[in-house]
């Protein structure tokens, strides 16, 4: 009986995890067909205005800049306070916080800073869209700090004050250092999941069809963008939302390959 | 002489009734190696923990008692337990260095670990750095196999050159005390002769104090051995009267091997 139910499960599971690889697989495909379709390297080189993809493309990437050079210090402060320094309330708080803010829906995160940001600042704003974006990265990164850290042993932070060093001297030389590898894998999964967002630039940065490097105003975003594109009834603009989707889709793939490859080699 | 003077010393972990060490007296001989025995959960690493207050690290332990540290410049004892400043905690480790169970390699390279006390010391002069380190690494036998290959990382090292390394590290800054806690217990039976021949060697520059579980080492290395069992310093005296002619009927069942 038990043998039996066991070979139920296992068809069940196989027969679920066909199920997902071929959707996973129909969506692929269907993105590299129409995507590379619709391909060609002057999208390069031209801005949207001008039927290419260059302002999206730069303007998606100083976005997830700018929102990790926000969220990653605060992210990385909090995660090593909770894990090195935090053992009460506190600490338990953060934590807390963060895994609900981390489940929060992206869209609801981009209402919210809609509403403390951009209409307070009365316009969107590529400031917006960064800190928008930098909230989404910020409990991913107090994950990571956080569980990385836990996993340097105690002894070593022991071995680092039995010779005198004062605790934050240990955490910043000798700890930090033993989980770097893992760390900087979060940070660039995380940065993978921030550039491939929509839902929180919607509408705080927007997206423009222009270069620009004014975060003061709407700025070329090119998964808003894509969203844009694939609603306009022109056969062309539809192209072009594929060749983005698929230009979005092979960049979010190299970052994650990228952090998996880092930490094979380290382990 | 004695370096430590351990005086009616009882030390409690947060949150628990009862004490784990009581009234302990026991003094660390200087130049001379001290042996702590006793079945698992007597206390031992509790009272190495104690000499150089690692577990302040911690927050809320209870101690009661002295533990008295000979200051060499000045020829005074200091009770280390009233140690209360950050720069008084930071002389204290500098005087009583400790070796683990486990080797605790820092992720830099062979040479930032010896160096990384030193520089915390405040020795920043160059030639100086490299003097001392090339010191410590020699009086820690890892010199020969370790000198052309300074700024790799120690992590490449073997568990018993890693250990020796930390030893290395430890010795760097000159302590007065070193306090090992089965260092050999995680290491293979050629790099555990290694350590204890250093460990033997070591003893013309400073006082050990050493947990171990195995008896030989004990009688191989050690002068005196301490006796514990159950947070309680049973007995204690020259090694060679603990194992040959023990005055407690505990001691002579526990080395015997009749329990423990
Ligand atoms: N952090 C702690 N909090 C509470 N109790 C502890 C803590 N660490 C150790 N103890 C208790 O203190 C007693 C002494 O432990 P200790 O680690 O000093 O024993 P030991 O002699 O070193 O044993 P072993 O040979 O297994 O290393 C034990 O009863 C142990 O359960
Ligand atoms: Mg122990």
């Amino acid at each position: 009986m038990r043998l039996f139910i066991n070979k139920i499960f296992l068809a069940l599971s196989v027969f679920s995890a066909l199920i997902g690889l071929a959707f996973l697989g129909w969506i692929l495909i269907t993105l590299f067909i129409k995507g590379l379709g619709s391909f060609h390297f002057n999208l390069f080189l031209n801005d949207l205005i001008e039927g290419g993809l260059r302002n999206l493309i730069i303007g998606q990437f100083i976005l997830a800049g700018l929102a990790s050079l926000i969220g990653i210090p605060i992210g990385m402060t909090a995660g090593i306070y909770i894990q090195e320094y935090g053992r009460g309330k506190y600490a338990a708080l953060i934590r807390d916080l963060s895994d609900i803010m981390m489940s929060a829906p992206s869209i609801v995160i981009g209402a919210f800073v809609y509403a403390i940001i951009v209409v307070p600042t009365g316009g969107t704003s590529g400031y917006a869209g960064a800190i928008a974006l930098a909230i989404m990265m910020i409990p991913v990164v107090i994950n990571t700090t956080d569980n990385m850290l836990s996993l340097v042993p105690r002894e070593l932070r022991e071995a680092g004050i039995a010779l005198g060093a004062s605790k934050y001297r240990v955490i910043l030389d000798i700890v930090i250092k033993a989980a770097k590898v893992g760390i900087m894998t979060g940070i660039l999964l995380a940065f993978a999941r921030i550039i491939g967002e929509t839902a929180p630039l919607l509408f705080t940065s927007e997206t423009s069809n222009y270069f620009s490097l004014n975060l003061s105003e709407s700025f070329p975003s090119l998964t808003v963008s894509i969203y844009d594109l694939a609603n306009e009834p022109e056969e062309s603009s539809r192209d072009l939302a594929w060749a983005a989707s698929f230009i979005l889709t092979v960049m979010v793939l190299i970052i994650n390959l990228t952090g998996r490859f880092i930490t094979r080699n380290k382990k | 002489m004695a370096v430590m003077k351990i005086k009616k010393f009882s030390f409690t972990y947060p949150g628990v009734d009862h004490p784990s060490l009581k009234n302990i007296t026991l003094p660390i001989e200087q130049n001379k190696i001290t042996a702590l025995i006793g079945p698992s959960g007597c206390g031992k690493s509790t009272l190495l923990r104690s000499m150089n207050r690692i577990h302040d690290l911690y927050p809320g332990n209870k101690y009661d008692g002295k533990i008295e540290l000979l200051d060499l410049e000045t020829g005074k004892y200091n009770n280390i337990l009233e140690i209360k400043k950050e720069n008084e905690f930071i002389k204290l480790r500098q005087q009583v260095g400790m070796i683990f169970q486990k080797p605790t390699p820092f992720p830099m390279s062979i040479f930032d670990n010896v160096a990384y006390g030193l520089r915390i010391a405040g020795i920043k002069n160059r030639s100086e750095l490299q003097d001392r380190v090339e010191t410590a690494l020699k009086g820690s036998a890892l010199w020969k196999e370790v000198h052309d290959r300074l700024d790799r990382s120690a992590m490449g090292l073997s568990g018993g050159q890693q250990q020796r390394l930390c030893i290395a590290r430890a010795v760097a800054v000159k302590p007065e005390v070193l306090l090992f806690d089965e260092p050999t217990s995680a290491l293979d039976p050629i790099s555990t002769g290694a350590i204890e021949e250093l460990i033997v060697e070591l003893k013309k520059d400073v006082s050990i104090a050493i947990v171990t579980h195995n008896m030989q080492q004990a009688s191989r290395i050690s002068d005196y051995t301490a006796f514990m069992y159950l947070g309680d310093l049973i007995e204690y005296d020259k090694t060679e009267n603990i194992f040959l002619n023990p005055k407690e009927q505990q001691t002579e069942d526990y080395i015997t091997g009749r329990f423990g």
